[in-house]
């Protein structure tokens, strides 16, 4: 049965509780009968609700191919893909309210594979900002929304404190309100690794990187805010409006020739969102930014990162693709150059990679969605990947997005691979660079 | 029920606060401000009240900020029907007495059943803000309120001691009452709600009057100050005994 809808209505199904035919005794279900489903049985008032938004159009071209179930990362380890939502609404499903509204990490890999395009990146943020506008939001990420409303971060950490990570850098990070002139990079560090305890230590692995390569960089401190594009696609518009709006306001205030971002997801919010609200900044994602100084940067790694040089082993790091980076803006590469250049580091690729990457969980909003997802799944997708990556023998699972670190350490931890170690680029980088 | 209710921005606490260059207050232009989250809660067990028992919500407050209308916007977004300030030369941080008088004439006009305000503020913690209200309304005042119950033209208002130990009053109204918790969490009005409202919305303007003068002055505002350090006595169990021992007997507190 599918999940909320019989796919027979009752009054379809015929059976006679005793009947003998041709001597033979078929009572019970052996005589069972059912008339032919028709899509008319149902109204298609749910699926044209959705239509009817501004960036849900695209649901009613589904042909039902099922092209993204094979790869939507929800549907590997639960019952969710654009098909499946499109045939549900189609019978009548409400998605306004259902729990399938929450589920989608608007990974774009559904997308990539569609030869109708039907674009989950534009229905779900727009069914969702529906339901937020109903207050018909679930608790948890309603929370994340009034911290980053409050507070400017959806940890609702204190402003005032964002730049405080940096007093443990053990290098100077300026920041542009007290440097007075201008700079070559703005770097904009982000919420997670201005707050979180993992993501401090990959803004700080980054600060002493930064120094070492010369860079003439400053950081906003307490100016900056989330970026929002999370809280976006999470159906808060008006959030992200807002935020956006004071960011593009702090990053006018300086002058600098462009911008370097420690996460995919500020990336795309302000490689694609932010023009769209007057802010338009040449923006680099740090891996693409180090490659460029991949010269200056290759002789700096003296330390091999491998257990024993003795032995000749190397240390076996697999790399796994953020969706924003990746499928969302086409960066591939970069990362990889960056691993390889590591001595001591051998790349072993999981099945699920590059295009075809899986996704850990946390886009979309899903980053504040843990239980939600959680209670509708057999098991986090973040446990997925850290499965898939113990799988491939990996022992240290390499990231550059600043979501991801604690969703897949905490997943190491509850699958039973706490072996797997879980590292920012930034960090294995710092790391060879202390030799 | 006709229901009004009173707000006050204060400054946010989770800023860096500054004290002014006569040590006597805050720098008032040095920190952002937000609405009293006393406050919040009066305005969602306003809106709850509503819902149960009909009627409409009127929230008002003195705009000493120039940036009021933020925290109207967002009432209007949590179900509030209307909102009015109180606009004049009334500088950030306006005292409360001021405050209270402002708000008591622009109340009278509205002629409500019932005026709910957050039962403190994070910036004088007096808590005088709603005795002064009805006061000047000539309404009696409840405080300390953690939920309403509104029935044929009476309110039932909940409160807890200490010890556990909870009251229900019953109210005759009009009434001012201060509310120390809506019965349930503030609810989150989303951005583009209010970012919609903002661009409909209206805000009664009404001028206020004088200055009432605050009834007591700072002297003097500080930052806590440190007084000496504490010394640790290590982690041997009879040996801390010991020493405490020897400190009760040191100041007589052990013969």
């Amino acid at each position: 049965m599918a999940v909320g809808l019989d796919k027979v209505r009752p009054e379809n199904i015929h059976e006679e509780k005793s009947l003998i035919l041709e001597g033979m005794d078929i009572s019970g279900h052996w005589n069972r009968m059912f008339d032919p489903r028709v899509l008319t049985d149902y109204s298609v008032e749910n699926l044209e609700k959705v239509a009817a938004l501004p960036g849900g159009e695209s649901l009613m071209w589904c042909y039902g191919c099922a092209k993204c179930t094979g790869v939507c990362p929800v549907d590997i380890v639960g019952d969710y893909s654009p098909r499946k939502i499109h045939r549900k609404t189609q019978a009548g499903m409400d998605l306004f309210t259902s729990p399938d509204l929450w589920l989608c990490t608007t990974c774009m890999n559904c997308l990539r594979v569609c030869p109708k395009e039907v674009n989950m990146i534009h229905i779900m943020p727009a069914v969702r900002e529906q339901a937020v506008l109903n207050g018909e939001v679930p608790p948890e990420l309603q929370k994340a929304f009034e911290d980053t409303a409050k507070h400017g971060n959806p940890l609702g950490q204190p402003q005032r404190k964002r730049a405080d990570w940096a007093k443990s850098a053990g290098v100077p990070v300026p920041i542009l309100k007290d440097l007075k002139r201008p700079v070559d990079v703005l770097w904009y560090v982000g919420s997670y690794p201005s707050y979180h305890p993992r993501g401090m230590d990959a803004a700080r692995a980054a600060a002493r990187i930064f120094n070492a390569l010369g860079i003439d960089f400053g950081i906003l401190g307490a100016e900056e805010k989330d970026d929002g594009d999370s809280q976006r696609l999470a159906g808060e518009k008006g959030l992200f409006e807002m935020l956006a709006e004071q960011n593009i306001a702090a990053f006018s205030k300086y002058e600098f020739n462009r911008m370097v971002v420690t996460g995919p997801h500020e990336f795309n919010a302000f490689k694609h969102e932010y023009p769209k609200y007057g802010g338009d900044f040449t923006v680099l994602h740090y891996t693409r930014f180090l490659v460029e100084h991949l010269d200056t940067l290759k002789p700096m790694l003296k330390k091999p990162l491998n257990p024993s040089t003795s032995s000749g082993r190397s240390l076996k790091v697999t790399f796994h693709d953020p969706c924003y980076l990746g499928r969302h803006n086409g960066e591939y590469d970069a990362p990889r150059e960056l691993l390889r250049t590591i001595p001591g580091v051998e790349l072993v690729e999981m099945g699920r990679c590059r295009e075809n990457g899986y996704c850990c969980g946390g886009g979309g909003g899903g980053m504040w969605l843990d239980s939600h997802t959680k209670d509708h799944t057999q098991m986090r997708l973040s446990e997925r990947r850290v499965r898939e990556a113990a799988e491939y023998g990996a022992e240290v699972l390499a990231v550059c997005c600043p979501f991801e670190v604690s969703r897949f350490e905490d997943a190491a931890k509850s699958t039973g691979n706490d072996k797997l170690l879980v590292r920012d680029i930034l960090e294995l980088l710092d790391e060879s660079m202390k030799g | 029920m006709n229901i009004v209710v009173a707000i006050k921005q204060i400054p946010n606490l989770t800023d860096e606060l500054e004290i002014n260059s006569e040590g006597t207050g805050l720098d008032h232009d040095a920190v952002q401000y937000v609405l009293n989250e006393f406050d919040e809660h009066a305005i969602e067990e306003a809106v709850l009240t509503k819902e149960s028992a009909g009627g409409s919500v009127t929230v008002i407050g003195v705009d000493t900020t120039g940036e009021l209308n933020e925290a109207l916007h967002t009432a209007l977004a949590k179900g509030a029907d209307k909102a009015a300030k109180v606009t004049g030369d009334y500088p950030r941080g306006t005292d409360s007495h001021t405050q209270a008088k402002l708000l008591a004439d622009a109340i009278k006009g509205l002629a409500p059943e019932v005026v709910f305000a957050g039962v403190q503020a994070a910036d004088d913690r007096d808590g005088q803000m709603g005795p002064m209200l009805a006061a000047h309304l000539g309404m009696p005042y409840v405080g300390v309120v953690t939920g309403v119950t509104a029935s044929g033209g009476k309110i039932i208002v909940h409160k807890e001691y200490a010890g556990g130990v909870m009251a229900e009053f019953e109210v005759t109204l009009p009434a001012v009452i201060g509310v120390q918790a809506a019965h349930q969490p503030p609810r989150y009005a989303p951005v583009s709600k209010i970012r919609q409202i903002a661009k409909t919305a209206k805000a009664d303007e009404l001028s206020g009057g004088e200055a009432a003068g605050a009834g007591s002055t700072v002297r003097r505002m500080f930052k806590p100050e440190a007084a000496g350090h504490a010394e640790m006595w290590g982690d041997n169990a009879d040996e801390v005994a010991e020493k405490i021992a020897g400190l009760l007997r040191d100041k007589g507190l052990l013969k």
